[in-house]
């Protein structure tokens, strides 16, 4: 059974769909990360879920009950905002125990429950302060112990990691993740960070303009992209494509390649110029165009340094480069996927 | 080359550096301010203390010093108790009312209606209009005679006209008028201070403890009232301030009556002091409103500082 379920959910804002007919179904104990450009319509949808918005059509299933016209309380979700909406009046435990107090819980199970969120976070000993007196990353950790306090069926994230630096993102990443494994809680959660998708998620749904591009896992959005949009959205550089029988081929920086490194015969080679080239330490980026062909932007090549000389690689020279024909896209003129190319 | 530092060291611009001076330049700013302060609120406060401490009539101008003999025959007349408490009453009455319908009001402005901005500047009449006209046009309604709040109780059938209340003539009704005049002229700026308070409340606060189960009572007093505490406790001073030194409304209301029952400190100095002409003992009055005050104003900055946030 799903832990949450929606079906063809539509939000209109002033004639504008920010949300247009989204259809998930989020597996029990899954975490779910929902990707997508800024106002892409992610986060409503995310609220839709909550309950802090009532969708214009469609229905919601949280544990196999339509909850739509059920308040947020009553859904058995927690969320996490991307600014933590701690309560900044309240001390730490306080913060904590809020939301067992509006369930009335006992006051002995309240401060046992308290108890144990605050240690499975490590934030114990910060209980008596105020969130003003808290570090990013030591909020962050309030507001999620406070999300699971009271064990939520769902746990919403909606960029719990934007407002922190890039080093502790990266360790704040992994925590969530671990953690989400350890308690076994169905998490959906909102970001526009690949990376954070592509490390997190069990699946990735791909949303753009209001509707899911691509679901799948990680391997499957990055190696096998249902579009040109969820092909060029995910990867670093993004996919290079180029005009093809009427639609583009697609391939992936990292597969295009000297010829001479392939060890494989069914190839496709191109004539690439380069133009110019970073070397970032654990790889090399080279820029440059393709004999004969047009392509969308600027073609990049992924080149592994040890492999490849740095002085056989020279801006302005025409280079002989291969894809393998097992790691070529091809997408129709509509930017659909298609099999032939 | 061109030397920049040429224009620099012209001579004969002393004036100049002077002004650039922080320490100057600051001075002749604040001055006006400060001399304002000094002449019309210093100089006077000193000259009440010292006729409070002094026999001084209109009609017999002496500045003998009789000691706390004023404070003392102030104290013990029944009067000026009633009017002590009476101050009291109208000052945190009219405080409280005013709280409640600002509260109220400016939940109502948040929500979105088509008008609302024709609205949300209507409401602030109550505030803008001069307070002699307003209190003339409240003295109407409640006319013993042609009251329009009595004319309309009788026509829904509330009451009957032989028992329709005179409202300025009942002691309890008067301080009730008088607390519901000075509510209504205060709960516009009440409306305001709350709005600014609730729209400085993050949204992300408020959907996390919509989500954390709270609804809208505890919402808005577990999480909006006490953020938004330190911007209320300041309006509250405000009004508190205002209202403890006020006197016009009773003075145009009711005149302090029937028989002394809606008298003020502010209006039973005035009438002591200026009508009767016995200075001393109006200005003795007038500073009881000095520790009253002063205790106030400090017990709520210090609680505002405890709640910082």
């Amino acid at each position: 059974m799903s832990a949450v379920l929606t079906k063809d959910i539509v939000k209109t804002f002033a004639d504008v769909n920010a949300v247009d007919g989204i259809s998930l179904a989020v597996p029990d104990g899954e975490f779910m990360v929902l990707l997508g450009p800024s106002g892409c319509g992610k986060t409503t949808f995310l609220r839709i879920i909550c309950g802090l918005e009532r969708q214009t059509t469609g229905d919601i299933l949280i544990g196999g009950t339509v909850v739509n016209d059920i308040p947020p309380r009553a859904r058995g979700v927690a969320m996490m905002f991307q600014s933590y909406g701690l309560y900044p009046h309240y001390k730490i435990r306080d913060n904590i125990a809020f939301p067992l107090r509006t369930q009335r819980v006992a006051r002995a199970e309240i401060e046992n429950k308290v108890e144990w969120a605050s240690n499975l976070l490590g934030i114990g000993h910060l209980l008596d302060r105020r969130p003003r007196q808290l570090s990013g990353g030591e909020r962050q950790r309030v507001a999620l112990a406070r999300a699971l306090v009271r064990e939520p069926t769902v746990l919403l994230l909606d960029e719990p990691l934007s407002n922190l630096d890039a080093k502790l993102r990266a360790s704040a990443r992994n925590e969530i993740k671990q953690f989400q494994q350890r308690v076994g809680t169905t998490t959906i959660y909102v970001t526009h960070d690949q990376v954070e998708a592509m490390g997190m998620g069990d699946r990735i749904a791909v949303i753009d303009h209001g509707r899911v591009r691509q679901v799948g896992t990680p391997t499957a959005i990055y190696d096998d992209p249902a579009d040109r949009f969820v092909a060029t959205f995910v990867g670093t550089p993004p996919m290079n494509l180029v005009a093809w029988n009427g639609g583009h081929l697609g391939f992936r920086p990292e597969n295009f390649l000297p010829r001479e490194l392939i060890d494989d015969s069914a190839v496709t080679e191109f004539s690439f110029r380069v133009d110019r080239s970073e070397y970032l330490g654990s790889e090399r980026i080279v820029y440059g165009v393709l004999e004969g062909l047009e392509s969308v932007q600027e073609i990049t090549a992924k080149l592994p340094p040890a492999h490849v000389d740095q002085e056989s690689i020279r801006p302005g020279e025409w280079h002989a480069f291969a894809v393998r024909n097992s790691a070529l896209c091809y997408f129709d003129k509509d930017g659909k996927r298609a099999i032939r190319h | 080359m061109v030397a920049i530092a040429d224009k620099a060291a012209k001579p004969g611009s002393r004036l100049q550096f002077i002004l650039d001076s922080p320490a100057v330049l600051g001075t002749i700013f604040v001055s006006p301010a400060v001399l304002y302060v000094l002449v019309l609120v210093g100089a006077p406060f000193l000259l009440a203390m010292y006729y409070s401490v002094s026999a001084y009539t209109i009609y017999s101008q002496s500045y003998r010093f009789v000691g706390l003999r004023n404070f003392i025959d102030v104290v013990q007349d029944p009067v000026f108790r009633q009017t002590l408490l009476n101050t009291f009453i109208f000052t945190f009455g009219s405080q409280i009312v005013g709280l409640i319908l600002g509260k109220f009001g400016a939940l109502l402005l948040l929500r979105p209606f088509p008008g609302r901005k024709v609205v949300r500047a209507l409401i602030m009449l109550p505030w803008a209009v001069p307070v002699a006209l307003a209190t003339v046009a409240w003295e109407w309604m409640f006319d013993s005679l042609y009251s329009v709040i009595n004319w309309t109780l009788i026509a829904l059938g509330i009451i009957t006209r032989s028992d329709a209340p005179n409202w300025l003539g009942n002691p309890h009704l008067a301080m009730l008028c008088v607390i519901m005049v000075n509510a209504w002229r205060f709960f516009p700026f009440a409306i305001v201070i709350f709005l600014a308070g609730i729209t400085s409340v993050p949204q992300d606060v408020i959907d996390a403890a919509t989500v954390d189960g709270a609804g809208f009572w505890r919402r808005n007093y577990q999480i909006i009232v006490p953020m938004i505490a330190p911007i209320v406790v300041v309006g509250l001073i405000f009004g508190i301030v205002f209202t403890f030194t006020d006197l016009s409304i009773v003075y145009l209301l009711t005149n302090g009556g029937p028989v002394g029952a809606t008298s003020v400190l502010g209006f039973e100095g005035f009438q002591v002091g200026i009508v009767s002409g016995d200075v001393a003992h109006g200005a003795a009055i007038s500073l009881f409103m000095l520790p009253v005050l002063f205790v106030l104003v400090l017990v709520m900055l210090r609680s505002i500082r405890r709640q910082e946030i």
